[in-house]
């Protein structure tokens, strides 16, 4: 079974190649430092560009403000290596008209060269998402690094839970939106494989959700770590609930402190997590169990996507970056009803969700607030605004409190 | 030809490594598809590029249920019935009451033919309406075509009923572009159809770019419908209250051969051949695609112990008045034929015309308690 996989993989380690033989037709030498991707052959066409244009009319999403027919006509003919086209790669945004508050991004990756295969639609969508940043010119920095962060520690009285999230995704195999059934499986393979490898106290145990008994099923729905079969048509139009349960499953360790999800929208997410404020113990444990996982791929002759214009390479073009979101459930019960308080998390660089994650509402006074961004900075950077943000709410409740007045940070440097 | 690259790159993973999951599945592809057909399909497309993980897609995506058999398979072209014969010949005769690689589909739909129809009691029978689904030749079917493609049926579908007069004189609705008012008037009329919501639909594909090249367009009497872009290419729909089939048929009938010579004239036939009939998307509506059927008050029948019997014998099957996968209300059921290919369409509208009434005389007999026992018919 690993026999075509390691064909393709021989020759990974540490240099990043990716060489892929098709069937006959298209043979690329793929060099991922980003200088080019071949893209392959020509794709099914008998209309003009111009009859197949999108109608985006009625859209409010990243793709369709940066799609213009001169781009659609120009790549609307390419391939990745894999065969993913711009169609494909679009189809969610068009699908998904969007609303006119809230701006989704309308375009997924279904491989790792669909960002420079597309690059001349991506690199917009990306600066737009991201805060301006260009790939052509910036370097992302990654850094997992967490004895770096400082004054991780926060007053229970308001900070009910901490979590650390990212995702990964493993080099040479298609991601969710386009991935084959053999090369979802081979995610879970090589992904269970490596967790099993876990020890101390990451040791623990693979839930797969074609074999979970009802007892397990019935135990993870109560430690709130089920997931569910894709239903936002965000997703579903976008082929990442292609067939499921098939390949996909959770794994936790026996403390319930570190969690993974595996196919559902990424490869893989990564979660630490646990109730109380010791947000500097949940990032230890977020960057422990990540470089160990990384480490057990690599053994095997795997690795992560990542490549230093964009970091961890990811199906959404919002999660590139760290794809991190490290966040609080906090009790802010005066704070959240003080007309500054949007201002003061804008310039905070945090965003407030409900307890039940994004697109929810929040319970009584009990928000999810985390980190706004996700490419340009680094994990301990991102955590550690988090960290800093959140002391800041606290101190600023415990003012009002007390009848005092409170301030709205100054934003940071360069916003 | 056209070139599927990622089915190139797919071919490179084993066949025992690609090959779905059924082992909870119950729809008919599950039940036909073996690994040794698989291996032997996987290699293969049709020249728009399809294949045979896009044909079953829909159906290892949806399990099924326990009691309702779906097909759990799509065309999405007309080659796929030939490139793709050694799945879909033995999903076909499954369904399709042991229709064989062999055999012959006959097409009628001379009107005259039908005996009967323009009797129907409608103290029973509430509404009549026949309807059946067409696709044009040399495009590739919603789930798997283009927005350039689902743009051209549409244009060519508008032009064709544009040059339709008198009875079939009317007006086309483009999904959006129609203003509130029209919205309003075709959702109370019954005539609007919403983006498909069905997992079978949309797995399949075919809500893709809604609602892009989607439209409805009526007769100015309302009695004859025309659903451009759903499911099918063209479904077509003749319709009225009360119980005269016969009416309904002929202007189905007429109606639908006025449309074909119109797409004719434009080098764009229907797609059909002598084996499968009319080729639709779907291959439960192969052959006549045709349902035709009745809103009818069955109260005291339906709940009768033999109703289910009664209406296997007849060639008939229940659905709620909503259409498919609905209940009944009050005791009214939509009722209509249960084959579509095999048998002509005068054959089966004669089986709807003949077997409701006959329900609704044993309806009359049950409301006077009397036995029906002397009336169960023959299997048919």
């Amino acid at each position: 079974m690993a026999s075509n996989f390691y064909r393709i993989l021989s020759s990974k380690r540490n240099v990043g190649i990716l060489s892929l033989v098709g069937a006959g037709s298209i043979t690329g030498a793929v060099l991922l430092r980003r200088e080019h991707v071949t893209a392959s052959a020509h794709v099914r066409r008998t209309y003009p560009a111009s009859a197949e244009y999108p109608d985006l009319r009625q859209h409010n999403n990243c793709m369709a403000s940066h799609l213009t027919p001169a781009i659609y006509a120009k790549l609307c003919d390419k391939s990745t290596p894999n065969g993913y086209t711009l169609d494909q790669a679009i189809q969610t945004g068009v699908d998904n008209p969007g609303h006119p508050f809230i701006k989704t991004v309308g375009m997924v990756a279904g491989d790792e060269e669909t960002y420079e295969v597309f690059a001349d639609l991506l690199d917009p969508i990306i600066r737009e998402r991201h805060n301006g940043y260009d790939s052509r010119t910036m370097t992302h920095p990654t850094d997992l690094d967490s004895s770096k962060l400082h004054s991780g520690l926060f007053d229970e009285r308001y900070v009910l839970s901490s979590r650390v999230r990212t995702g990964r995704s493993i080099r040479g195999l298609s991601l969710p939106p386009a991935c084959t059934r053999a090369e979802r499986r081979e995610v879970e393979r090589v992904t269970v494989d490596a967790l099993a490898g876990l020890s101390g106290d990451l040791a623990g145990k693979y839930y797969s959700l074609t074999q979970m008994t009802d007892a397990e099923q019935q135990q993870l729905i109560d430690d709130h770590f089920l997931f569910d079969k894709p239903v936002s048509p965000l997703l579903t139009c976008a082929g990442m609930a292609r067939d499921w349960p098939d390949a996909r499953g959770i794994w936790h360790n026996n403390e319930k402190t570190f969690l993974v999800w595996i196919n559902e929208e990424d490869h893989t997410r990564v979660i630490s997590m646990e109730k109380g404020g010791n947000m500097k113990r949940v990032f230890d444990r977020f960057c422990r169990g990540l470089k160990e996982v990384e480490r057990m791929i690599q053994e095997k002759g795997w690795e992560f996507m990542w490549n230093e214009k964009l970091g961890y390479i990811l199906s959404c073009p919002s999660n590139l970056g760290t794809g991190l979101r490290a966040g609080v459930h906090v009790n802010l019960p005066r704070l959240s009803k003080d007309p500054r308080f949007s201002k003061i998390l804008d310039n905070l660089r945090l965003q407030k969700r409900g307890t039940g994650g994004v697109d929810t509402a929040a319970v009584g006074s009990t928000f999810d607030i985390s980190n706004l961004d996700r490419l340009g900075q680094s994990e301990v950077q991102l955590v550690q605004t988090v960290v800093d943000g959140v002391n800041y709410l606290i101190e600023c409740e415990k003012k009002l409190e007390k009848g005092q007045d409170i301030k709205v940070p100054a934003p940071p440097k360069g916003n | 030809m056209a070139k599927n690259c990622h089915n190139d790159y797919k071919m490179k993973f084993s066949g025992d490594e690609e090959f779905p999951d059924l082992s909870l599945h119950n729809n008919h592809m599950a039940k036909v598809l073996t690994k040794d057909i698989y291996n032997k399909l996987r290699g293969k497309s049709t020249p728009s590029g399809f294949t045979v993980d896009d044909i079953i897609q829909t159906g290892v995506d949806n399990p099924g249920h326990p009691f309702i058999m779906t097909v759990g398979c799509v065309a999405g072209d007309e080659e796929s019935y030939e490139v793709f014969k050694d799945l879909l010949d033995p999903i076909i005769s499954d369904r399709h009451s042991g229709y064989k690689p062999t055999d012959k589909h006959r097409t009628d739909l001379n009107f005259e033919n039908l005996k009967g129809g323009d009797d129907l009691d409608p103290a029973y029978v509430l509404s009549s309406r026949v309807r059946t689904g067409r696709s044009i030749k040399g495009f590739t079917l919603p789930p798997h075509n283009s927005r350039g493609e689902r743009r051209t049926i549409e244009k060519l579908s508008i032009e064709a009923l544009a040059t339709l007069s008198g009875e079939f004189k009317g007006k086309y609705f483009p999904l959006n572009g129609m203003t509130d008012q029209e919205q309003d008037q075709l959702i109370n009329d019954h005539f609007l159809f919403d983006k498909p919501v069905s997992t079978l639909l949309t797995c399949a594909g075919m809500a893709r770019d809604w609602p892009d090249a989607r439209g409805i367009w009526h007769n100015d009497a309302k009695t004859f419908l025309v659903w451009v872009n759903e499911e099918d290419h063209l479904r077509v729909i003749s319709m009225q209250q009360g119980g005269n089939m016969k009416e309904v048929f002929r202007r189905f009938c007429t109606g639908l051969l006025k449309i074909e010579e119109t797409f004719k004239k434009h080098n764009h036939g229907f797609m059909w051949n002598e084996h499968l009939g009319y080729v639709l998307t779907c291959p439960s509506n192969l052959g006549t695609g045709l349902r035709g059927g009745v809103h009818v008050k069955l109260p005291k029948l339906s709940t009768h112990a033999k109703f289910g019997e009664i209406l296997g014998r007849l060639r008939l099957q229940k659905r709620g008045t909503g259409g498919v996968d609905t209940a009944s209300v009050g005791g009214v059921f939509d009722i209509s034929n249960a084959d579509r290919l095999g048998s002509s369409e005068v054959d089966q509208v004669q089986m709807v015309v003949d077997g409701v009434k006959l329900m609704v005389a044993m309806e009359k007999k049950l409301e006077k308690s009397e036995s029906i026992d002397d009336m169960i018919p023959a299997q048919k």
